[in-house]
């Protein structure tokens, strides 16, 4: 690994020793009851921060094929959340097992092989026509549309859009690793969750979708989005793009990502679940970490193919 | 080396971590019941329960599904320590079909029993045989726990082979005993609605 990314990864260690300390503090602080389960909440977040920082760390260190079968973990995860709160009838168990042991593999193995042109169509084109293939043989046609689309839905925002993720790593660039691409994209979108989260605990006052996510706010919108796309441009030196560009890109990341995760809580809630699961301590499921990367990694991988390579 | 390979597939496809709502995961004797849809509810009991407990603990398995092929009775008998019954013993005048059960529970152990006797595409499990009855009437001391098995019906459907990632949960509810003078067919009905209160 580049002596530059362990810097980076130094740099993200020492802000969770930060948030760590800040959560401590906070616990003697804290006096209401209301209070007390915020700061245990928040405490219990930062704990799963250092793991999944720890995670991602240790797929950089091994290179490519573990970063990619770290991604396709997380897809597995992401969509069994998704699937397990979509009651599925018995005729769809081909369809969601083709999902699971043969467009996981197959999204994550055309990502390894760098094959751009199928990677982008494999799941929406292919697993699209065939997934209610194998439902439609069965012959049960009760809310056969539902059915269908809830099983696209899935494959489509956990495995096709988290996979773009880590296939920024195959973009070339001229003496640049794409390597921190990735660390880029996932520092910006996290940041400005956690940035979002934070300046809407403080500020929050004007609620922006009470309906979908009764915790997003103006103030923590805007604070939080313009925070991580300063923090977003003023890494411009670990991408292969210009202090503007870096700034501009990171504004997109921020706006996919808020929107991504708006869509994913309306998804959510329309299932009658306030969290995706439970495996993340004070997060929620997988999910509830991955739903603003759904949107803003693919959004992110065809800018940057786009305009720089 | 098949119980550890079988426990880590388990976590993998459907959790199925041990929800204790209604009782403490303490070594007791235990009659612990549930509804029952997939194969797959043999082994998510048994992964659920904690190691000590697991190891006193006996999945009642049908001898016509898990006593045949060579793999399914190993993994039945040497794996889940399962005690397999004759389904259809009922009708024939071999013995009483329950007497392994009787043998297992008089030794102190655990049974671990889904009294539908049969698999349900439902959410909410069918009508309870009587076996469970019988075993609470002959052992009164041993503590009746009813559990709710979630999800396992989308993992693993009734006449699908392959199963597929959902997460599942398993929930132990508050034990319950025959009431001294209560009836065979009321019994049975408080201890179903054990099992859906926990749905």
């Amino acid at each position: 690994m580049d002596t530059r990314m362990w810097w980076l990864f130094g740099g993200v260690a020492g802000l969770l020793l930060l948030a760590s300390v800040t959560g401590v503090v906070l616990s003697y602080r804290v006096t209401t009851e209301a209070g007390r389960e915020t700061v245990a909440n928040l405490k219990a977040r930062i704990k799963a921060w250092w793991v999944m920082v720890a995670l991602f760390a240790l797929a950089f260190a091994f290179g490519k094929v573990v970063t990619l079968v770290m991604f396709a973990l997380v897809s597995f995860y992401c969509l069994r959340e998704f699937l397990s709160l979509t009651p599925a009838r018995p005729s769809d168990h081909g369809a969601i097992a083709a999902a699971f042991y043969l467009f996981i593999p197959l999204q994550y193995f055309l990502v390894g092989v760098e094959w751009v042109s199928m990677l982008t169509i494999a799941i929406p084109v292919y697993a699209f026509l065939l997934l209610p293939v194998l439902s439609v043989l069965r012959g049960e046609t009760d809310d056969f549309l539902l059915r269908a689309s809830k099983i696209q839905w899935g494959l489509m925002l956990t495995v096709f859009c988290i996979s773009h993720a880590p296939a920024l790593l195959i973009l070339e660039f001229e003496d640049y690793d794409s390597a921190f691409l990735l660390f880029f994209l996932v520092t910006v979108v996290q940041l400005s969750d956690v940035l979002q989260y934070v300046f809407g605990k403080l500020y929050g006052k004007r609620k922006i979708a009470p309906g979908v996510s009764p915790s997003k706010t103006v103030e923590g919108f805007v604070g939080g989005g313009l925070a991580a796309t300063v923090v977003g441009a003023l890494l411009w030196w670990i991408t292969p793009f210009s202090f503007l560009g870096a700034a501009a890109l990171s504004f997109v990341i921020v706006i996919s990502g808020f929107l991504g995760g708006l869509v994913l809580s309306a998804v959510k809630r329309s299932l009658g679940a306030k969290d995706w699961g439970t495996m993340i301590a004070g997060h929620g499921g997988a999910l509830d970490r991955m739903d603003s990367v759904t949107f803003a990694a693919p959004v992110f991988f065809h800018f940057v193919r786009y305009f720089h390579t | 080396m098949i119980r550890l390979l079988l426990l880590a597939l388990t976590r993998f496809l459907v959790g199925g971590q041990g929800l204790w709502i209604g009782c403490a995961p303490v070594a007791r004797q235990r009659i612990y019941f549930a509804n029952h849809t997939s194969h797959l509810d043999t082994i998510l009991m048994w992964a659920a329960l904690p190691p000590a407990l697991r190891a006193r603990a006996h999945p009642v398995a049908a001898a016509d599904y898990w006593g045949t092929g060579v793999l399914r009775r190993h993994v039945a008998l040497r794996v889940l320590n399962a005690v397999l019954i004759d389904r259809k013993g009922e009708q024939r005048d071999a013995g009483n079909p329950l007497a392994p059960l009787f043998a297992t529970l008089a030794d102190g152990d655990s049974l671990i029993l889904f009294p539908e006797g049969t698999r349900g595409a439902e959410r909410i499990p069918g009508p309870f045989k009587s076996g469970l009855y019988h075993l609470a009437r002959e052992y009164p001391d041993v503590e009746l726990v009813p559990v709710y098995l979630d999800n396992l019906r989308q993992a693993l459907p009734k006449g699908s082979l392959l199963p597929v990632p959902i997460s599942c949960a398993v929930r132990f509810g508050e034990p319950l005993a025959l009431g001294p003078d209560e009836d065979k067919a009321d019994f049975l009905t408080r201890a179903r609605d054990a099992v859906i209160a926990l749905s």
